[in-house]
């Protein structure tokens, strides 16, 4: 019989669709495990709503939750328990030294775009925080593109959510 | 609660779908990137609110969005205009919507259902970013007199949900035209 701890082992192995660097867990999408026989219920938060890795996910779960032998129910949790700040300390690495900015933490109130365009961004190539923002909105809804001034470096930022 | 729903779940529908129309063509790349971003998040928005009351009534997510003639839309007027070749008016409409949508998720987030009032939570966090993009659009051309007049045109349509533009017809004619060609398909 599979165990909890087994599940969340295997959901740590399955890596971000769209930034394969870091794992769903880092990522901080997988919410709660609750294994009952050889029934398995995952609830999971997506990034953005209209994340297309949204499937990927779920059926890649799905096929880890099979292969331990496990009868997978996962289920997707539309509500506001999924925020940047629950990108592990370990994800945020991963996703920096790979040249993404990790999200600033998240505030009771929404950032405003003097923050975005003022606040101390970090360049995730060389630190220096003399980074100007390009464009609110990058690549996919969760990252935005900033510049750094030092390194004269794209970069993209992770928007805080 | 299921009308209100669905009026901000056709709202978010049909003007995804309006902003997408700006995809490789809008005045520098940036705004390719934005508005097809907004496009995205919004479609990602309906799906979620059409999910949610799917679930009470019996039905699915994709029946609600397109197996609805036309004239059942709950949307507004001001969403279903085609504005992909004036980016004073498609400023003006961003803006616009922006605002009143704000305010009516706002008022989401307090629902006795604690699920509408989580969904609203987690839509709001993501149209922080869209606010924060149409105000600054909003900044950069309120001295335009085209920018102006775009506003007052386009403004008594905010809450115009009674009859609708031809122009929604046109649109639901390509937006259910795949479901319509290949009932029941799933991929």
């Amino acid at each position: 019989m599979v165990s909890e701890a087994e599940v969340w082992e295997a959901l740590a192995e399955i890596p971000d669709p769209e930034i394969p660097v870091i794992s769903l867990v880092e990522l901080g999408v997988v919410r709660e495990v609750e294994v009952e026989g050889s029934h398995v219920r995952v609830d999971f938060t997506p990034t953005f709503l209209g994340c297309p890795a949204l499937e990927v996910m779920r059926d890649a779960m799905d096929a880890r939750i099979r292969d331990l032998g496990g009868e997978p129910d996962v289920r997707v949790v539309v509500d506001d328990s999924w925020s940047t700040d629950r990108i592990t300390p370990a994800g945020r690495e991963k996703l920096r030294e790979a040249g993404f900015a990790p999200p600033a933490p998240r505030e009771a109130a929404a950032p405003t775009i003097v923050q975005l365009r003022h606040g101390a961004f970090k360049c995730p190539y060389c630190g220096s925080t003399k980074t100007r923002l390009e464009n609110i909105f990058g690549p996919t809804p969760c990252r935005s593109l900033r510049y750094c001034e030092t390194c004269r470096q794209p970069f993209e930022q992770f928007k805080t959510i | 609660m299921h009308e209100q729903l669905l009026e901000i779940a056709d709202d978010e529908l049909i003007l995804g779908w309006r902003n997408s129309e700006w995809t490789g063509i809008a005045p520098f790349l940036e705004e390719d990137v934005a508005f097809s971003s907004i496009a995205q998040n919004e479609i990602g928005h309906a799906r979620a609110l059409y999910e949610l009351v799917a679930d009470e009534l019996g039905t699915t997510a994709d029946e609600l969005a397109f197996d609805r003639p036309p004239e059942e839309y709950r949307c507004s007027r001001l969403v279903e205009l085609r504005l992909a070749d004036d980016w004073g008016r498609t400023i003006a409409r961003h803006w616009l919507y922006e605002e009143m949508d704000a305010a009516r998720i706002e008022a989401l987030k307090a629902a006795d259902d604690p699920r509408i009032a989580g969904l609203a939570a987690k839509i709001d966090r993501e149209e922080a970013y869209h606010r924060m993009h149409a105000r600054m659009w909003h900044e950069r051309l309120a001295a335009e007199p085209r920018y102006a007049a775009a506003l007052d045109e386009l403004r008594p349509l905010v809450d115009e949900r009674d009859g609708h533009t031809p122009e929604l017809a046109e649109l639901w004619d390509e937006m259910t035209m795949v479901r319509r060609s290949v009932p029941g398909a799933t991929w």
